[in-house]
Order: structure tokens, then C-alpha cells, then sequence
């Protein structure tokens, strides 16, 4: 996720770690393409994501993370942000929101939250061999 | 027409539990009509003053259907029509 943060940066990057269905376990990644090509807003490509979707369903898998940068402000969800995980979640199980913050060149901020209802929660990020 | 459409895990409480449900019409409209009427509840969460809603993405086969008449989309016997939550953010 940090490197595909990095390489697309100054645009936002965006991605999904799918895991199987109800696990809450993250197991692949799947980078998509930002179809905004934008500093400041992404947005999944609508094309792949059906293709990524149908891939996924057929394995019983979900995304259980959906990723994205803040290229040059704080790693923390947007009003927009809350806005769009709110209409997702009408349709599919919430995420955990992964957001990479890449402003310092140096030294990647990456942060993890669920958006439940309008509301921001952080929560811990444990990094565990694959 | 027939078609089979993919039901997203949270609508899938207005089809009992089905992951796939089967429709018919000849437009994307006359599927949604069809469904509504099997399965009641799913309409609203699809359309808001006789267009799609700005953040759902339905696809007919391949096709989100936003560039092939989006309701008025035309619908052919055995076509599978998935419906997605578009993934976007700032």
C-alpha cells in the first residue's frame, strides 16, 4: 500500500485488501487504478472494479480494507470521505479505511479507521508476517 | 428477458438472503420495476427521482450501464446485471 502510495504520488493512490467473506482478515492486494487521476479526490475505475468485484465474489471474498493517500494533508478521513463510506455501506459490508499519508518524502504516515454512521473511529494498525 | 441479478451483501436483506436473484424487462427500469415487486425495498436504494443514484454503479454484463442509457439501458435474455457501490473519496 506505501509503495503504491509512493509511485502514484502526487495523485492519490487507491486499493482494496480482499479477504474471504465475514474473515476480517486482509490477505491480498489488489491496486486499482484512480480513474480521478487527482491530488485530491480518488475514485475506483468503474470498469475494473466490476471485473475486481466479480473476481472476488466468485472466491467468496470481500474487501476487507480499501486504501487511499493523502498526498499533502493530514492521513485522516475527509468530509467526502465519510460522505462516500456511508453510501458504500448501504450497499456492502463496511470496510476498514486504510489512509497512507505521503506529504513527507521521508516518512510514510499510514493510519486505520472504521466510518460507521458519520463516525470516525481510529483504530490499530498490527503489522504481521505474510 | 430474463436476466440474474447479483445482489450486494447488505441489499441482499430484501432477498432473503440471495446472493443472485432473477428478473425480468427489456430495459434496466423494467428489471428494477421487477424486482421491486419481488423484492420490496430494493428500488429506493437504486433510484431517486426516476434516475440512478449518483453513487451506485449497475452493470450490464461488462457495461456500467452510465454509458449505454443508464435506466433506459436495454436488456437482453440471459444478461447479468450486477449492482456496486461506486468507491470514491477526497
Amino acid at each position: 500500500m506505501v509503495a503504491h502510495a509512493r509511485r502514484d504520488h502526487p495523485d492519490e493512490a487507491c486499493g482494496i485488501l480482499a479477504g474471504p467473506e465475514g474473515s476480517d482478515e486482509p490477505q491480498r492486494i489488489i491496486e486499482m487504478l484512480n480513474a480521478a487521476r487527482s491530488p485530491t479526490y480518488y475514485q475506483f475505475d468503474a470498469t475494473e472494479w466490476n471485473v475486481v468485484y466479480r473476481e472476488m465474489s466468485g472466491k467468496d471474498e470481500e474487501p476487507v480494507v480499501i486504501y487511499h493517500s493523502h498526498t499533502a494533508t493530514e492521513p485522516y478521513p475527509s468530509r467526502t470521505d465519510i460522505a462516500r463510506a456511508g453510501e458504500y455501506a448501504q450497499f456492502l459490508a463496511p470496510p476498514h479505511y486504510v489512509l497512507i499519508g505521503t506529504r513527507d518524502p521521508d516518512r510514510h504516515e499510514l493510519r486505520s479507521y472504521r466510518i460507521l454512521d458519520g463516525e470516525v473511529t481510529e483504530e490499530p494498525v498490527e503489522v504481521v508476517p505474510g | 428477458m430474463a436476466v440474474t441479478v447479483s445482489i450486494p451483501t447488505i441489499l441482499r436483506t430484501h432477498t432473503g438472503g440471495e446472493k443472485q436473484v432473477s428478473a425480468q424487462g427489456a430495459t434496466l427500469a423494467e428489471v428494477i420495476d421487477h424486482l421491486e415487486a419481488n423484492h420490496g425495498g430494493l428500488k429506493s436504494r437504486l433510484v431517486k427521482e426516476g434516475t440512478l443514484h449518483r453513487f451506485v454503479n449497475v452493470y450490464v454484463n461488462d457495461e456500467d450501464v452510465r454509458f449505454s442509457g443508464g435506466l433506459a439501458a436495454s436488456i437482453a435474455d440471459g444478461d447479468n446485471v450486477t449492482i456496486l457501490p461506486a468507491v470514491a473519496g477526497g
